[in-house]
Order: C-alpha cells, then structure tokens, then sequence
C-alpha cells in the first residue's frame, strides 16, 4: 500500500499558467543548460591558460560567420538531425533506441551497396534506391529490437547496445570481399547516385561538403512531425510513450505501436548514412559514423524530443563539433568533447531544476 | 475556550494564478475532533501540508500550543507534536509493524544494529496504551487495509504526536472498518490525542467530529459545533448552493440481457486465480452493482470485460456479440464503454490535452480526418462541444488532463465514454476521490444511461453509491458472487458482512 503521494487533492494551477510554465521549462531548460556548460567550459579553458571569450568567439566566428564555415557546420549537423530525429521517435513511444549509432552505420553501408550496384541505372532511380536501401537497412535493424521487446519484453536498451556490435562486425566482416584492396572502404558509388552539394543552391557555402541530404533531414524533421502530431498513427505512439494502460485501455496495440516506432526510427537513423556516403565521399568507409548516433540521444534530449528543437539541438552540436576543430590550435580537442558531455549532463539536470521549480511555485 | 492546540492565521497560499488557500484561519482545539471539510481543491489537503510543514504559506502565521513557530519541514512538524496520516499509506511492505513504527527512530545501541525485540516492546506497549490492536512482528503486507492504517497512526503517535491529521481515512475502509477506526480515534481522544479529520463524507462528520470548518474554494465559508450543524447545511456550505436529490427511479420490467458473463475465471498478474468462475448479466436498462471490499477480483473481473485481461475460462457477450476478452477494440467495437477505476493509471493520458484525451479509444473514428491523418482543429471542436455538455473546467481543450482536479477528470471521462453510442457500460469507481458537485453529476448521468435503455455495470466499494444507483445488487467476495439482492431488501451493514466474509449463506437471504 505504500503508493505515491495522490494527486486527487493535490492542488491544481489553472490552465493558462500551466502551460505557460510548460513552455517556460521547454525552452528555459535547454537554453540554461547550454550556458551554464559554456560556463563550466570556460573554467577548463582558463585552466590551460587561455582567455575563455577569445576561444568562444574564435569558435563562432570560425564556424558561422564565414560561408565555409557555415557550410562545415551544416555538415556535421546533418547526421545529428537524422539521428536526433531517430531517437526522439523512439522516446515519444517510450523506447530509448540506443542502436542509432548501428542503424546509422548499416544504412550507410546499403546506401553505398545499392549505389554501386545499380550503377547503370538512371538517376531518377538510383538515387531514390539508394536512399530507400539506406532506409531499409536501418528500418531492419530497428525492427529488430522493437519485435523483441513486444513479443518477449526484451529491454530494447541492451538489444540496441548489442545490435550495435553486430552491425559493426557484420560490415567489417563483408569488407573482406567488398573492399577496395588495401583500404577500409568500398569503391566509389555511380555518380548518378550522388547527392548533390548544397552550393549549387547556396554558392557561399562553397568548399564545404553540406549537401543535399540537409534538405532531406529538413524533410523528414517535418515528416515526424505530422507523423506525431497529426495522425492516428503518431497520436497511438505518443499515447503508448506516456502511459501505455491507458493506451492499451484505448484499444491501441502497445506491441504493435513498438515495433511500428522502432522500425521508423531505425529508418531514420539508417537515411543518416547518406550525408557521408552519398553526399560527401561516395563511399562506405569502416568507422564513418564517429559516433553521431550517440551524439543524437544528446540531440533529441536537448531538443525535448520535438523535431524543431532537434534541428535547432543538431546546429548547435554541429557549430561545437566544427569550432572544436578549429580552435585544436589552441586548445585540447578533448576540451569540446568536455563542452559536450557537459551540456547533456547539464540538460538532464536543468529539466530536473526547472520542472521541480515549476512545482513549488506554479 | 482553553489554549488551542494550534490555530493558523490568515494563511495564503498560491500556486502560480491560482490561490489555493486564501486569508485562512482555523483554530483546533486540545482534545477534540475536528472535521475539515471541503470540496476536491477545496485547499483543505494544502492548509494541512501548510501545518505539516510540506509547503510554505505565502502569508499568515502559526501557532502550536500558544507559540508562535516556523515549520520548514515535516520533521520540524513531528517535534512540535504533529503527525499526518496521508489518504497513501507510506509504509514499506516488506517490513514488520514494528520496523514501519520505528522507521527513523529505530532503538539501536552504541555499537549494535536494530534491537528488534526493543522495537517490538515499545510498540505492543503503545499499542496497548491507545488500544490499537495490531501484532508488531507481522508483515505489513499481510495486514488488512484496516490494520495498515492503524500502524500509520501507531507511527505517527511513536514519533511524539499530540495533533494527529488524518487525510480521507475512511476512503479505502469498509463499514465495519469505519467503526472500528472510529473507535479508535474516540479512544485516542479519551487519551488527550486531538485529531483533525480531512473528508467529505458528511454522515461520517456528524457521527464522530466534535467540530466543523468547511472550506470552499480556498477559502473557509463556515463551521462550528457539530451539534448546531446539520448535513444538509454542511453540504450547501461545501457546493455554496443546495444539492438537489436522485431523481426517483422509474420501475421496468427486466429486459433483454445486453451483458452476458458465463463461468468467467480470471487470473491476476501473479497468475493467482481472482475471478473464479462467475455468471451474471445485465440487461437493457437496468444498473446491475457489484459490491465488494477491494481486492476481491471486482478488478480482474472488470478489466477482462473491457477486453484488457484474457479469460481462463468462460464467455463474454456483449450486445449477443462473442467477445475473447484479449483486445479493448474489440469490445469497444461490440459496443462497450468503461470508465476505468483508476482513472490517471487507465483513463487518461495526463500528460496530453483535453481534447486529445477525449479522442482516446475513438480516435479512429473517420470523420476526424482523412484517412490516417487526425486532424487538431476538428478534435478541438469535438472538445469544446463535450466539455460545456459535462461541465468540465477549465473548458479548455488544450489544458493537460493531468492539470484538472479528481472530479473533471472523471467527468472528462465520463464524456468521452457516455458519448460513444455504446450499449454497455462498465463503471468502476466512477466517484471516487471525487467531490459532491462531480458525484452527483455522475450518477445523474449513470441513471440517464439506464433510462435511455442501455445496461450499466457498476462496481464501487461505496456502498451508498451501489445501494442509491442499482436496481440489483451482487456482493463479490474472493473472487465469487456469493450473495445477490435488490436494494430495497438490504442495508450497508448486511452488504459488510457478505463483503467479509462473515455472513452465514442463507442467513440474511
């Protein structure tokens, strides 16, 4: 009988001001997290003995204040908002996909298979195989998880971790017999399956390799927000995410509605590969995905899971990753994975902060 | 009038816009009973976590015992001599009655561990002392709802208390417990215990309180001797207008079965049998209760007909359809309602609006949008139509479920699940924590359902409610109808008996 404390009695804010304090920890939770980790990073910063704003202004300078440097940014954002997406769907049905990282790598790796393939295909084809491939794989590999945890209650967390292994394995295995002699990655993909450069649209961005798949990570952001937010289907994943009794009590398949959710977010994660493979090197090459997948739970946690803040949470660690690699001259590269660390740390416990203030006072 | 034992002066306390306490005075006597009363949201639970040192007062002051002091938190409270009784018990199940009493004070010597057999005698010896019969070295997930509530007061009286709040104590109680629980309290009294009692059961106010202060609306409209007082006037107090009566019920013959259960048995989620084997129906209009203390399968009965728990064995009809028990939709779609009895846990999803909670189970119906798109501004019309014709407030169909009170919660379900156009309908609990405005407006609206020739289902274990709204009655008592009445021919306290066990079969037939 020790339950919690009910909520029956409990006193109720009106309307109108709870949802102005739900907005208020929506955008005040990331917003402090961020300069409070742009704070601690300046410690570190003085602690190596270098001026704290010289370095962030190095820093924003460098990476959104030139054409290229917008262009880099871009760039390395582009996976982010793919897995960022890719992750949030899985949070809005309850589930944290750890495995984007794995999706990410296979869809890439079947992304860059279909573009040689098929290379005598036109274009109007072969692109779009080769972003359904890149699809598939990931959506596969998702499925997976998502089947395991509906039908035997498998906790999709270690399923993920493990696939992840599996995926690397899987692919470095096939490389034996795929690879180009000597190297780590496969030949080159069919020009006609390249993903153009977005310079063609924007000349500024000239020298940078952001390209198209930019525009396709725009797309889907908007995509998953119908999705969740105008749909049957999105409305059943959402309901099965915050209270999945109440859901089932509504006739909705809580099994079904995992798996369905896995399965888009593996899809997601799995288009990320083609900003590398088909946008910047046209090729598949062992160890591309560096860890963006990883870095988009930090994305859709900063991003509170809404396909707006995930793009807006994707710039962000795009402009810390590319000024990271600017300002190495001066500082330890470690020193904007430490930036990063802090500001997932930091989200977490400023949402904390924020939503027990917002209890105390209204 | 001797020193009170605490009195709280102009008390306010807001939460953002809204004020849950406003200017509050309240005096408690050393020694008596005193009944808060009120209205869910009322601001009666808030002043005493004001008292209890769990939130802070924007303004007023307090005093215990002549003294004015400051209570920051709960310990500050219990050194004053003030214990709380929450409407959840706080106990740890796997723990003894002794260990839950002396949780935080545990006797223990210099060097040593826990001294069981200290900890044991102390408490037998205060049990003995305020006559609270429990046995201190048995488990308290063992004991009776009952019993559990004794050893919380046992471990608010261990920890020094003189005050003694008790939140809705009477809410998860049967009859016979009731009067037991008042005789203890009366007993607590004789030993100088001053108890204040948080409720909205006015028959219980009259029976046990000395006096009364009724809040409404964050503020205390009246109050006084209980003797001065009468019921009727107590509830015009707590709605601030007069409660109109049940409409009579109008006589029909028995008609055709809408609900038909055949040797249903049910397991719970530890596999145990809690249904075993029952056979009832309920035919078109007429409301058919199921009375019964909690825990004795009215739960697993009641979720294996809305299609949320399989069957051992045995059949369910619904509307002549055969259903299998394995899929809400598909009990939905045979022409079921339910309000659930756990209404944030099952019937809503409080984080998402109003009007997206109205849609749940119905949100593929096709005239809120083309194909599988759903589409807000047509679900927030659907919403706005349902929340005037229930009176929900705030009216607002973007406002979160989870921001309402107990009582337009229930009512938001009570919409969207009365406005289904089903046949059937499950109720389970439909008023609990749910305050007189709102009780009222459910079951005016559960006998509506009946009168418009549907056949209701209806399991409460208030026994008031059952006895007021069926037109027939069954008592379910581990996991079996044992007994089967009309309410003209029974009364709560025969019901008790069958719902305990106690009854001998055939005795009170």
């Amino acid at each position: 009988m020790s339950a919690a404390p009910g909520v029956a009695q409990a006193p109720v804010a009106g309307a109108a001001s709870r949802r102005g304090a739900a907005a208020w920890i929506t955008l005040g939770a990331p917003l402090a997290a961020v300069t409070l980790a742009l704070g601690v990073g300046a410690v570190f910063i003085l602690a190596i003995g270098e001026h704290p704003l010289e370095i962030y202004a190095l820093m924003l300078r460098e990476s959104l204040g030139t054409g290229y440097g917008i262009g880099q940014t871009l760039f390395k954002a582009t996976p982010l908002m793919f897995t960022g997406l890719a992750v949030a769907l899985g949070f809005r049905a309850g589930l944290f996909n750890i495995g984007v990282e794995g999706q990410l790598y296979l869809g890439g790796f079947a992304a860059a298979l279909a573009g040689i393939a098929m290379s005598g295909a036109p274009a109007f084809l072969l692109l779009p195989a080769a972003l359904a491939a890149a699809a598939l794989a990931g959506g596969v590999w998702g499925a997976i998880p998502g089947v395991l945890k509906a039908r035997f209650g498998a906790h999709e967390v270690i399923n993920t971790i493990m696939l992840n292994f599996i995926a690397v394995a899987m692919v470095s295995y096939a490389g034996h017999s795929l690879f180009e002699h000597a190297t780590v990655r496969t030949a080159e993909i069919a020009p006609a399956a390249a993903l153009p450069r977005l310079d063609i649209l924007w000349p500024a961005l000239r020298g940078s390799p952001a390209n198209f798949s930019l525009l396709v990570a725009g797309i889907l952001a908007v995509a998953v927000g119908v999705l969740l937010f105008r749909t049957r289907l999105g409305y059943e994943l959402r309901a099965v995410g915050l209270n999945a009794p109440a859901a089932e009590y509504g006739g909705v398949s809580i099994g079904r509605t995992q798996v369905v959710a896995m399965t888009l977010s593996g899809a997601v994660a799995g288009l990320g590969g083609v900003n590398f493979v088909l946008g910047y090197k046209h090729w598949f090459e062992l160890g591309f995905s560096g860890g963006s997948g990883y870095l988009g739970i930090a994305v859709a946690l900063l991003g509170r899971n809404h396909p707006v803040g995930v793009l807006i949470a994707a710039l962000f660690f795009g402009a810390l990753s590319y000024g990271g690699l600017v300002i190495n001259q001066r500082v330890p590269r470690e020193l904007v994975e430490v930036l990063q660390a802090l500001v997932i740390l930091l989200t977490i416990g400023a949402q904390q902060v924020f939503e027990r203030i917002a209890r105390k006072h209204g | 009038m001797a020193q009170p034992a605490a009195s709280l002066r102009g008390i306010t306390r807001r939460f953002g816009s809204l004020v849950a306490n406003r200017n509050v005075s309240l005096e408690i006597a050393c020694g008596e009973i005193h009944a808060l009363v009120g209205e869910n949201g009322a601001g009666k639970t808030t002043l005493m976590r004001v008292l209890y040192g769990l939130l802070q007062p924007d303004a007023g002051t307090i005093e215990v015992d002549g003294r004015p002091v400051r209570i920051p938190d709960p310990a500050a409270a219990m050194k004053l001599g003030l214990g709380m009784v929450h409407q959840h018990f706080l106990l740890v199940d796997t723990l003894t009655v002794a260990e839950n009493v002396t949780l935080g004070r545990e006797p223990h010597g210099a060097l040593s561990g826990y001294r069981r057999e200290q900890a044991e005698r102390e408490v037998a010896k205060l049990a003995e002392r305020y006559r609270l019969p429990v046995e201190p070295a048995s488990p308290v997930s063992r004991l009776s709802v009952g019993a559990q509530q004794r050893v919380e007061i046992l471990k608010a009286l261990y920890h020094g208390a003189r005050v003694l709040i008790l939140d809705e104590p009477t809410a998860v109680l049967t009859p016979q417990e009731v009067d037991e629980l008042f005789a203890v309290l009366r007993a607590l009294q004789a030993q100088g215990v001053t108890i204040v009692l948080i409720t909205h059961k006015l028959a219980e106010v009259k029976a046990i309180a000395d006096r009364v202060t009724v809040m409404r609306a964050g503020e205390v409209v009246g109050g006084g001797a209980i003797s001065e007082l009468s019921i009727e006037r107590i509830a015009e107090l707590m709605v601030g207008r007069p409660i109109p009566p049940l409409a009579p019920r109008a006589t029909r013959d028995a008609a055709i079965p809408l609900l038909e259960v055949r040797d249903l048995a049910v397991r719970d989620s530890r596999g145990l049998p809690a249904v075993r084997g029952v056979t009832f129906h309920v035919g078109a209009g007429e409301i058919v209760g199921i009375a019964g203390v909690e825990g004795n399968g009215q739960h697993q009965l009641i979720e294996c007909l809305a299609g949320l728990h399989a069957p051992d064995r045995g059949t369910i009809r619904i509307a002549s359809r055969a259903v299998s028990g394995r899929s809400a939709r598909e009990h939905f779609e045979a022409g079921l309602a339910h309000i659930p009895s756990d209404r944030l846990h099952r019937g809503l999803v409080p984080p998402m609006t109003l009007a997206e909670n109205l849609v749940l189970g119905l949100h593929r119906l096709p005239e809120l949008g083309p194909g599988p798109m759903l589409i807000p501004s047509r679900l927030a019309r659907r919403a706005t139509r349902l929340l005037g014709e229930y009176d929900v407030r705030p009216p607002d169909p973007a406002a979160r479920a989870g921001a309402l009170s107990g009582g337009n919660q229930q009512k938001l379900i009570a919409a969207r699940e009365l406005t289904r156009g089903a046949q059937v309908l499950l109720a389970a609990h439909p008023t609990r924590g749910v305050d007189l405005g709102a009780v009222a407006f459910i079951h005016g609206r559960l006998l509506a359902e009946r009168d418009a020739g549907r056949a209701v289902l209806l399991v409460s274990s208030e026994l008031s409610e059952i006895l007021a709204l069926s037109d027939r009655v069954f008592v379910m008592y581990e996991g079996r109808l044992v007994h089967e009445t009309l309410p003209s021919r029974t009364d709560e306290r025969v019901l008790g008996l069958y719902m305990t066990g106690r009854a001998d079969a055939g005795a009170h037939a």
